[in-house]
């Protein structure tokens, strides 16, 4: 019998749509599998057996009963422990939600629910997704399941390893400087961070609102383009959301192909920093497009380079306040309720207790940025900045359909590096945080391992808002192509676990 | 606290020039909250109106409530202000337990409508012009009650209860500008420009604005200048101010503190202060030593509100006459002295009045009953007029009855005693009191008649043309009919049967 963990999700969709195996074989299997490495790679926060087993039966008996079953109907996925769900522990990698249980789902919850989507459990990410490596966990660190000493990227990167591990075929991520695409090149996944916009935010625990996606994670570009139209679209309990139908992304990636594309390479990604292995197998690809019929273009965006001092301004601003609300009032964690202290008191001893150190030294920096006197300049020059580098891109994609560039500049390093330089561990994000600033669409897809360490290097693709289409569109053909040159997908050739 | 001494009014007014900017917080009666779609009403159980997004769970997100922005731009309109063509909401930042998001979103630098001005005329008839600087949309917090401490502050609290009912529902924060001029006045334009306000916001049907439910809120931000001097003073901000003649103390009050300070040589500290009820004074709140930072930002969960200029235009077209005209129309239209139609709004009788004359009564006859008897009754009961149980169509009817000769005076006032007694329609009370004028002219003869015969002297008198003496036969026949005949009606046949000319 075939190992149903080893299957694409539009495989195992197929074959449950066919009879061939039951929804319940299939997460039971994936279950077996949790249960049999994730005690090495820790690629989840809680895994729901009896939900997943529920929502296993009711597409199954869905089937029986000769309805029709949606695209990924009974296929399993790992949910990022950001997502809101109902009756299932939230915890956003803190401490300070410890033991909350959400009385609500998230719109991605219930989209995902609703299309018979298995969730198998939360996965595990920095504190609320600040990190580029997972170790900011309140819960511990995951380890990369191609070496296990070494961190599988972040914030998501417990979704990220899920995949690489066999744990699940799909997960799903949120990305607000590269917490998709980051964990997807480290651990040689396709991620991808839709248009800002695209999929709605409500239920998803807020780091940077004006930077925060979720999006879809998976190990083929085909589904995460399913798994993308099932949790994309306009939310009316999003303002944010955009009131537009979703570009074709399936049929995009059926239809792979590059000829003619013109392919924009930007000069400030790569130099001092950049990994000799991550650009070897860059320029490859860049070849590669070349060969399959696209038109190579040079670009310069001069303002990329001012990219993650913006970052680190806006998001930490917005995050100042987003977390103001983790007060012991009405939820999770609570310290000091002893008496002994004023409301304030305990407000300030579970604040001290429940973030974790990068959490409040972002909080502190989005204070300071936002406080009369330092708000103009800091938070207002980092918008001014967001703002050229949104015109930078207008630019660019006046001159090509696309733009590439490594995801990040390192392969995998290992866990512990750099967890006393934060600014070493920001670097991982330079080349991802740009499109979250601009709100446009990327991708990142394995393109080969790194001659020097063995490890995977991501391809990151980006497109403008609203032409999420053409990444997929580029993505399958790339994929395509190399697995012809490998002769497999580059995940076989992770060691077993 | 500190007692403190204060400084004779005139005395205050003698070297200082008070400097007033009034903020007027409007609760919205709009269906749901401003943010998610809980319901507003008042009085539900403690935290039953909640949703996530109200009660600022993580992954909730905010969504605009269009009546909310649409009574915005009605009160900004009728304010007569500039109404943005794009402005954002705002996170205003700070730690309260009531506040579930710890921060309020509001507006900031771009208000929903803006410059404007609203004249109110005080009780003498003179109009005085208060600027607006803005009406902002924002949100209401949660409610705290401290519970086992002497005050109901939190100080001396052993513990809190938070309800977040009314977390989230709209809010409209109207601000002056610098209201200068006023002079000894400055407290009596804070009144009238809360009263008239108030009238202005219940005239727009986007808040009943009570100010004893909360509904409005209004805090009086105070400075004084020698006089002469163009910079303004150190203020100090008197927060909740609830009625309107709270208003007009705390002002008063503050003039006084502030005089007294400053003739003695010290500086007023920038401050908020509590307005007591009991004795109108003021005392200390939290000192702003350092000006609080709130870190104001533009809300990134929320899209720009960009009201297209034709809808402002639709919405302008929505807008009722300004109660300061109605009311002069009105005064005119009564035939009545400006003196006469405060005591009308002091009543609150204006509305009621109205009432009346569309349902067929003389304004003046209207006016007589609500001012008099029915101001009389509330009073007693120590309730408002409209909280009478008798309607404007019932009133009116009783003055229908009275044209009609049905009734006389005193039968009115009995009428109207039963009907606020719970006995029914006028018309009813009449029928079971027994009310009826006696109009039956046989009855009334044999009345007149044992009158002049009971009281031969009286008769002679008025027979020898002392006609005032009439008084008294009538007087009697009064007596005998129980008050229910036609004392002018008596009289004419008192005449008629003595033949004399009336």
């Amino acid at each position: 019998m075939t190992d149903l963990t080893k299957l694409t999700a539009a495989q195992t969709a197929e074959k449950i749509a066919s009879g061939d195996v039951t929804a319940v074989e299939v997460t039971e299997a994936h279950l077996a599998r949790i249960e049999a490495v994730d005690e090495k790679v820790h690629a989840f926060l809680h895994v729901d057996r009896e939900g997943a087993l529920a929502q296993a039966r009711a597409v199954d008996a869905q089937r029986e009963r000769g309805e029709k079953l949606g695209p990924l109907a009974g296929v399993p996925l790992a949910l990022k422990d950001i997502f809101t769900t109902e009756g299932v522990p939230t915890t956003v990698g803190s401490k300070i939600l410890q033991g909350w249980i959400p009385p609500y789902d998230a719109t991605v919850t219930r989209k995902l629910k609703e299309a018979g989507v298995v969730i198998l459990g939360k996965t595990n990410m920095d504190e609320f997704a600040m990190g580029s490596s997972t170790e900011n966990s309140a819960f511990g660190p995951t380890g990369n399941p191609w070496d296990l000493t070494r961190i599988p990227g972040g914030s998501g990167g417990g979704s990220a390893a899920a995949l690489a591990a066999f744990e699940a075929p799909l997960a799903i991520g949120t990305d607000t400087g590269g917490s998709i695409r980051q964990p997807a090149a480290v651990t040689g996944t396709v991620g991808v961070k839709p248009t800002y916009g695209g999929v709605s935010r409500y239920g998803m625990v807020a780091f940077s609102s004006s930077l925060d996606q979720g999006g879809p994670c998976a190990r083929t570009v085909l589904d995460a383009a399913l798994l993308h139209s099932v949790i994309a679209g306009h939310d009316e309990l999003d303002s944010t959301s955009i009131a537009q139908p979703v570009p074709d992304v399936v049929a995009a990636a059926r239809n792979g192909d590059v000829a003619g594309l013109r392919v924009g390479v930007v000069q400030e990604f790569r130099g001092e920093g950049y990994q000799d292995g991550v650009i070897q197998r860059f320029d490859e690809s860049v070849e590669l497009l070349r060969e399959l019929g696209a038109e190579i273009v040079e670009l310069s965006c001069p303002s990329f380079a001012k990219g993650l001092a913006a970052y680190y301004l806006i998001a930490p601003s917005e995050c100042s306040s987003n977390l103001a609300r983790f007060d012991a009032m009405r939820y999770g964690l609570r310290t000091g309720d002893d008496g002994s202290h004023s409301a304030e008191e305990v407000t300030a001893l579970t604040r001290e207790a429940g973030f974790g150190d990068e959490v409040k030294r972002r909080i502190m920096l989005g204070t300071y940025a936002l406080s009369s006197g330092y708000y103009d300049a800091y938070y207002g020059s980092a918008q001014k900045v967001r703002t050229l580098i949104t015109r930078d891109f207008e630019k660019a994609f006046e001159q090509v359909d696309v733009v590439v560039s490594p995801t990040t500049p390192t392969t995998a390093f290992p866990i512990g590096e750099r967890v006393d330089d934060p600014m070493a561990m920001y670097l991982a994000d330079v080349c991802t945080l740009p499109s979250n600033l601009a709100g446009n669409a990327a991708m990142s897809l394995p393109c080969g391992l790194a001659p020097e360490d063995g490890l995977p290097v991501g391809l990151q693709i980006v497109a403008p808002a609203m032409a999420d289409d053409r990444l997929y569109r580029v993505g399958a053909a790339v994929e395509a192509a190399f697995q012809a040159r490998w002769g497999h997908p580059l995940l076989e050739e992770a060691p077993s676990l | 606290m500190t007692v403190t001494e204060l400084v004779s009014y005139d005395e205050a007014l003698a070297s200082y020039d008070p400097v007033m900017g009034l903020e007027v917080h409007v609760e919205l009666g709009t269906r749901t909250k401003m943010f998610c779609g809980c319901s507003t009403a008042l009085g539900a159980d403690a935290n039953s109106q909640v949703c996530p997004t109200c009660l600022g769970l993580p992954g909730a997100l905010p969504v605009v409530n269009k009546s909310g922005v649409e009574s915005a731009i009605r009160i900004g309109l009728a304010l007569h202000c500039e109404i943005a063509e794009w402005c954002r909401f705002a996170r205003k930042n700070y730690f309260y337990p009531d506040m579930p998001k710890n921060f309020q979103t509001s507006q900031y630098d771009e208000p929903i409508a803006f410059d404007g001005y609203l004249d109110v005329q005080l009780e003498d008839g003179e109009v005085f012009r208060v600027e607006i600087e803005r009406a902002h949309m924002e949100e209401d917090t949660g409610k705290s009650t401290h519970v086992g401490g002497a005050t109901g502050r939190i100080h001396g609290a052993s513990h809190s209860l938070l309800d977040y009912n009314r977390a989230g529902i709209p809010l409209i924060e109207i601000v002056t500008k610098p209201i200068v001029g006023a002079g000894e006045r400055a407290p009596e334009v804070a009144k009238a420009y809360v009263a008239e306000l108030r009238e202005l916001i219940k005239a727009l049907g986007v808040s009943e604005a009570r100010m004893e439910m909360g509904q409005m809120r209004c805090d009086v931000n105070l400075s004084l200048r020698p006089k002469g001097r163009e910079a303004f003073g150190t203020r100090s901000e008197t927060k909740n101010v609830n009625s309107l003649r709270s208003v007009e103390r705390a002002a008063r009050f503050e003039i006084q503190r502030h005089a007294a300070v400053l003739s003695s040589g010290g500086s007023i500290v920038q401050e908020t202060r509590h307005f007591h009820e009991e004795d109108g004074s003021t005392t200390s709140g939290r000192v702003k030593e350092e000006a609080e930072d709130y870190r104001y930002f533009p809300e990134p969960d929320l899209v720009p509100v960009a009201p297209s200029r034709e809808w402002v235009e639709e919405l302008r077209g929505t807008l009722p006459e300004l109660p300061r005209v109605r009311r002069n129309r009105l005064r005119e239209e009564w035939g009545i002295t400006e003196h006469e139609m405060q005591s009308v709004l002091n009543a609150g009788a204006v509305d009621l009045i109205v009432a009346t004359v569309d349902a067929g009564a003389p304004a003046d006859q209207a006016r007589k009953w609500w001012m008099g008897e029915l101001a009389r009754r509330a009073n007693e009961d120590g309730v408002e007029l409209p909280a009478l149980s008798i309607t404007p169509e019932q009133v009116a009817r009783v003055c229908a009855l009275v044209a009609e000769g049905s009734l006389n005076d005193k039968l009115a006032r009995q009428t109207i005693e039963g009907v606020l007694a719970g006995e029914g329609t006028p018309d009813e009370v009449v029928d079971k009191r027994g009310l009826k004028v006696v109009s039956d002219e046989g009855a009334l003869g044999t009345a007149v008649d044992e009158a002049i015969a009971g009281n031969p002297d009286v008769a002679e008198k008025i027979r020898g043309g002392k006609v005032a003496a009439a008084g008294a036969l009538v007087g009697a026949v009064m007596k005998a009919t129980r008050g229910q005949a036609d004392a002018a009606r008596v009289k004419e046949m008192i005449m008629e049967k003595l033949g004399v000319e009336g």
